[in-house]
């Protein structure tokens, strides 16, 4: 077989070596019944080529965004990633290596953690984070868990402005642990957290109150009141950003944020079928010991030498079982790395022009379809690159219409319970031209 | 031997107004940024992110890269990770930009390449495990495991029989087993091993009733040996009403071998990440997408992915539990896992279990008159041995001879786990390292073992060729430095 | 030696009763065998704690240990020193490395806890 070098020879010799004959041997501990007499029905072998044109075959039969321009976010965007991002990722003593464990060997990736960390803490205005969760939602989870546990209360308040598939993968952790979930509505004419409603709860009972900045709409929500109406309450705020918003947009820290989440893909990742991405989580000094997730702290050697290890692993469940602050123990290291890589290619002017071409891009495409299509912009808070767009039409059919010219559109809502509604985005690759022309294809779509 | 400093941080080399990456210029007309951004919704503060060029930034990780070990750098027989070799077609076949350039709301006729990998793959892991249905959502195997337990709680729930609170871990489970079982609000009872290392079948007698909600089981388990009780252990939690849970960390050995579902188990993750040859990456992203039997398939998380006429569809079960993660999961780590299965097809995949079998048993046959083996019997696709003999006698533990190994260019076992074995020491060779690799490695253990007798001092202060020495962990959890500073 | 006239449980926490206050830490043969500690979670005051309950968290590098009230009562007291110094536990286990006072519950038998000498021959067995 391809990649088992055991000749025949090595087999006898050491099947030899241990005095027996026969495989099977090895494997008399599994009871007789149990053990397969029949092949497994799976496909026969391929080699290397026939298996890459199988596989070209399968990608072949996909619309890729490389050649279709999109204009389709809800969570997963389509970025420019600089060429060095996949080089570096894919040396093989980053991409072959496990978990840092043995942190003398294993600087390279302790190192590149310590940095995304640094850069995490920095984009979110905090003062830790861990090396990565799974992805932004499962990070929110974790993070209202933690809101639980810190404060000793068991409500949690999610805005209904949420990404719809975040609320529900809250929804799965927190039911399965009795935290109680109330939905905070939204104001129908801004987009944003209703703040009247909010003020209407008892902040006493609150573990956190969670805002997604921008909102799953695209727009920017007021948090100040919201900061302020749940600390008085001696409850947490939860911010789950959008990373690269955060090259324009004031900090968590600024809004004086306890815990902030949010997922990595845009952040040197490619959008791969929504996954694998990475979830950063960061945190304030007081309750970094609550967070879950690896971390990796900065200490010495023997002879003083700077050097990095997992740190605070007692909170993890290798330790403490049953009882540490979360099952996981993996982060998301490579697509970190990426991110890692990315955010140095960017520096800090380059990561600030993205996000400002994201906004006068995305602001240039909301302008044209209300002056010059039928369509309206649906709410009046200001937005970052994404924003709804409404018509009594069905979106899912301009979409096709829209894919034969070239296009993939905006994310129809109506999987979301918003039948009329479509969600733009627009990144900083998108061009003018790009962007005329599909104003044009819409304004030729009036019902 | 050593440098005096190491790689400096790139904020510490960082110089302002320079770049690594040019956007292209913003064509469409400017509109002051306050009409678009009111400045109260604006950063006062800028982040601190490094300036530096894209040749110093490609320096740097290389330099970073540099002080990493991984599979490709050497041997990597750290004990239940199934350190493989990871085949780089498949990640050329990942990168395929009709995989990786696809968006997740992309129209599903749009994606019906990407849907059919999906279901294939989860049809062929299906098979493996002996089982129905999957979903390949999970991220991870931890996250595969909650993902089990959460199934596990509505099935009771969805019989009436939401009462049951109890989930059975042996004292030789992963950490993660019963950290995910407290995710999952259940109460964790452990059973103990008996002296063949498996499961006390007595003790597990007296665990059983009428709270069980199931029992979760590595087989081989984490020593390596495949329980010999296992259809009693599987008819005794039957018959309480539990369900099996297999944790799937292990499955390297028993490919078209032996099949958890035959066995009687109703739940099985694969760790794609071990089993199924993806890269580590240095923590992740692995995959933990798990398989059901028929019965517990209409609450798999959705979306799952069916197949209608000739089409692929994305679908929502009956009774589905929810979403346990963005999106279908992490599909570049699919698209590489189904890349190993097709390369290797079935007779190929029962070749790498037999080959990682022979080499586990190879290593701890000639390892045992060195070390103590606590368990000798045949094992799996790895082993544990104790340190003990080079505790009592040299005052040298297995933390000693694991710092010892990075000298020689290996990566340490898995030590000190599992937690019944005195200074463990867990060894995976895996199939795809060489006679010759074994037999250095069997020379280097030799070698350690005598200079524990000759030289403990020596091995006290192990490693000392590696980039750093070892490292005040004390100190970094007393005064976490999480960040640079500046 | 600073452990006479203290008592002690099985857990290996130890008790100095002075009026109605019992000052608790863990012993030298517990911190030795749970090596540098690195983080002391401590109650609050005001906590209500049972005799046999976890009421405050010791870690080091690489283990943890629930630290059980010897005795029933109210945290009037907790050594804040060890937010900042938890090596005090490794260096002053029965002085300075002391982790918080309860005041005893009406009726609180001090029977069950061993005196020193009963202690020493009970980690001798074990």
């Amino acid at each position: 077989m391809r990649y088992i070098p055991m000749t025949e020879q090595d087999r006898q010799a050491m099947l030899a070596s241990m005095g027996i004959s026969s495989v099977d041997e090895l494997f008399s501990d599994i009871p007789e019944h149990l053990r397969m007499s029949e092949k497994l029905n799976l496909p026969p072998a391929l080699s290397e080529a026939e298996l890459m044109r199988h596989m070209r075959e399968l990608a072949g039969a996909n619309v890729n965004l490389t050649e279709t321009v999109s204009f389709m976010g809800g969570g997963v965007y389509d970025h420019l990633i600089p060429s060095i991002v996949k080089h570096l990722i894919s040396r093989g003593e980053f991409l072959t290596a496990y978990t840092p464990y043995q942190a003398e060997i294993s600087q390279g990736v302790l190192q590149s953690i310590f940095e995304y960390q640094t850069m995490i803490a920095e984009l979110t205005g905090m003062d830790a984070a861990n090396a990565s969760m799974y992805d932004g939602a499962t990070a929110l989870a974790e993070a209202a868990l933690m809101a639980c546990n810190a404060s000793r209360r068991d409500v949690v308040v999610l805005p209904e402005n949420l990404h719809p598939e975040w609320k529900e993968v809250c929804e799965i952790y927190l039911s399965n642990q009795d935290v109680q979930i109330k939905y905070l509505p939204y104001d129908e004419e801004t987009g944003t957290i209703n703040h009247t409603v909010l003020r209407e709860l008892n902040p006493k009972e609150l573990a956190c109150v969670v805002v997604q900045q921008p909102n799953f709409f695209g727009l920017i929500e007021d948090v100040d009141p919201i900061s302020e109406f749940i600390h008085e309450g001696g409850g947490l705020l939860v911010m789950a950003v959008d990373p690269i918003s955060l090259g324009l947009l004031k900090s968590p820290g600024e809004y004086g944020a306890d815990i902030v989440v949010g997922d990595g893909q845009s952040l040197g990742n490619p959008m791969s079928f929504g996954g694998p991405s990475l979830g950063f989580f960061a945190t304030t000094d007081k309750l970094v010991r609550r967070m879950p997730g690896r971390i990796v702290g900065e200490t010495v050697d023997g002879d003083g030498r700077r050097g990095f290890v997992l740190t605070l692993q007692t909170r993890e469940q290798h330790i403490r079982r049953e009882k540490a602050t979360s099952n996981i123990c993996s982060n998301q290291a490579l697509n970190a790395l990426a991110a890692t890589i990315y955010l140095s290619a960017l520096g800090k002017e380059g990561f600030r022009e993205v996000a400002y071409q994201c906004v006068q891009k995305a602001a240039y495409l909301k302008k044209k379809i209300a002056e010059e299509t039928p369509f309206k912009v649906k709410f009046s808070a200001p937005s970052f690159r994404e924003f709804i767009v409404t018509g009594d039409v069905d979106w899912e059919e301009i979409n096709r219409k829209l894919l034969d010219e070239g296009f993939l559109g905006g994310l129809p809502l109506n999987r979301f319970g918003l039948p009329n509604d479509v969600l733009f985005a627009v990144t900083e690759a998108r061009t003018k031209a790009e962007i005329d022309r599909l104003v044009e294809l819409l304004g030729g779509m009036s019902r | 031997m050593r440098n005096k400093t190491g790689v400096p941080l790139l904020f510490e080399v960082s110089s302002p107004g320079r770049r690594g990456y040019r956007l292209p210029d913003l064509d469409v007309p400017e509109v002051p940024l306050e009409e678009l951004i009111p400045s109260q919704f604006q950063r006062q503060q800028e982040p601190k992110l490094p300036e530096v060029s894209e040749l110093e930034v490609v320096r740097h990780f290389t330099q970073l890269s540099r002080l990493n070990h991984g599979v490709d750098v050497g041997f990597y027989p750290l004990g239940s990770c199934t350190m493989k070799y990871n085949p780089r077609v498949n990640e050329d076949a990942a990168a395929l930009p009709g995989f990786s350039a696809i968006h997740p709301y992309q129209p599903e006729e749009t994606v019906q390449g990407a849907l059919k990998l999906m279901y294939d793959l989860g049809s062929y892991l299906a098979e493996l495990a002996g089982l129905h249905a999957a979903t390949l959502q999970p991220a991870a195997g931890a996250h595969g495991e909650l993902t089990g337990l959460w199934i596990m709680k509505a099935y009771h729930e969805a019989n009436g029989e939401g009462h049951r609170n109890e989930v059975i871990v042996p004292d030789t489970a992963h950490g993660t087993n019963p950290a995910s079982a407290m995710m999952a609000d259940y109460k964790v009872v452990e059973v103990p091993s008996d002296e063949r290392g498996g499961v006390d079948v007595e003790a597990l007698k007296k665990l059983l009733g009428p709270n069980t909600a199931g029992l979760m089981l590595t087989n081989p388990n984490t020593l390596g040996l495949f329980d010999e009780n296992i259809c009693t252990i599987a008819e005794l939690v039957h018959d309480a009403g539990g369900l099996l849970y297999y944790d799937g960390a292990n499955a390297n050995a028993i490919m078209g071998i032996a099949r958890p579902g035959d066995t009687g188990f109703d739940i099985v993750h694969f760790n794609l990440h071990k089993t199924f040859s993806t890269p580590h990456g240095g923590g992740g992203p692995g995959a933990g997408p798990i398989v059901v039997s028929e019965k517990l398939a209409p609450f798999l998380p959705w979306p799952v992915v069916d197949k209608e006429g000739d089409k692929y569809v994305l679908k929502k079960p009956e009774k589905s539990i929810g979403r346990v993660k963005s999106f279908y999961g992490n599909f570049s780590v699919l698209v590489k896992a189904y890349a190993y299965i097709r390369s290797h097809g079935p007779d190929g995949l029962r070749q790498v279990s037999e080959a990682a079998v022979i080499n586990a048993n190879y290593l701890m046959h000639h390892l045992k008159e060195l070390y103590h083996l606590p368990y000798d019997r045949y094992c799996k696709h790895e082993f544990v041995l104790s340190g003990k003999l080079q505790k009592q006698n040299h005052g040298v533990r297995t933390l000693d001879i694991a710092k010892r190994l990075l000298d020689y260019g290996i990566h340490a076992p898995t030590v000190y786990f599992p937690l019944t074995v005195d200074e463990a020491i867990m060894i995976e060779p895996t199939e795809t390292e060489t006679k010759e690799t074994l037999d250095e490695f069997i020379s280097v253990m030799r070698k350690i073992a005598d200079e524990a007798e000759a030289d403990p001092e020596m091995l006290h202060s192990a490693p000392h060729v590696t980039p750093v020495g070892r490292l005040d962990e004390a100190r970094a959890a007393r005064q976490p430095i999480l960040r640079w500073r500046g | 030696m600073s452990e006479k006239g203290l008592l002690f449980t099985k857990d290996h926490e130890w008790v100095r009763v002075q009026g109605n206050i019992a000052v608790v830490g863990i012993t030298d043969y517990a911190q030795d065998e749970l090596g540098d500690v690195v983080f002391v979670d401590l109650p609050s005051e005001g906590d209500q704690v049972q005799e046999g309950e976890g009421f405050a968290v010791v870690e080091s590098v690489k283990a943890v240990s629930d630290i059980y009230a010897p005795v029933s009562g109210t945290i009037v007291k907790v050594n804040t020193e060890l937010e900042d110094s938890p090596e005090l536990i490794n260096e002053s286990p029965y002085e300075k490395g002391w982790i918080a006072e309860i005041e005893l519950a009406e009726g609180v038998q001090l029977d069950d806890l061993m005196t020193a000498e009963e202690y020493e021959a009970f980690i001798k067995e074990a």
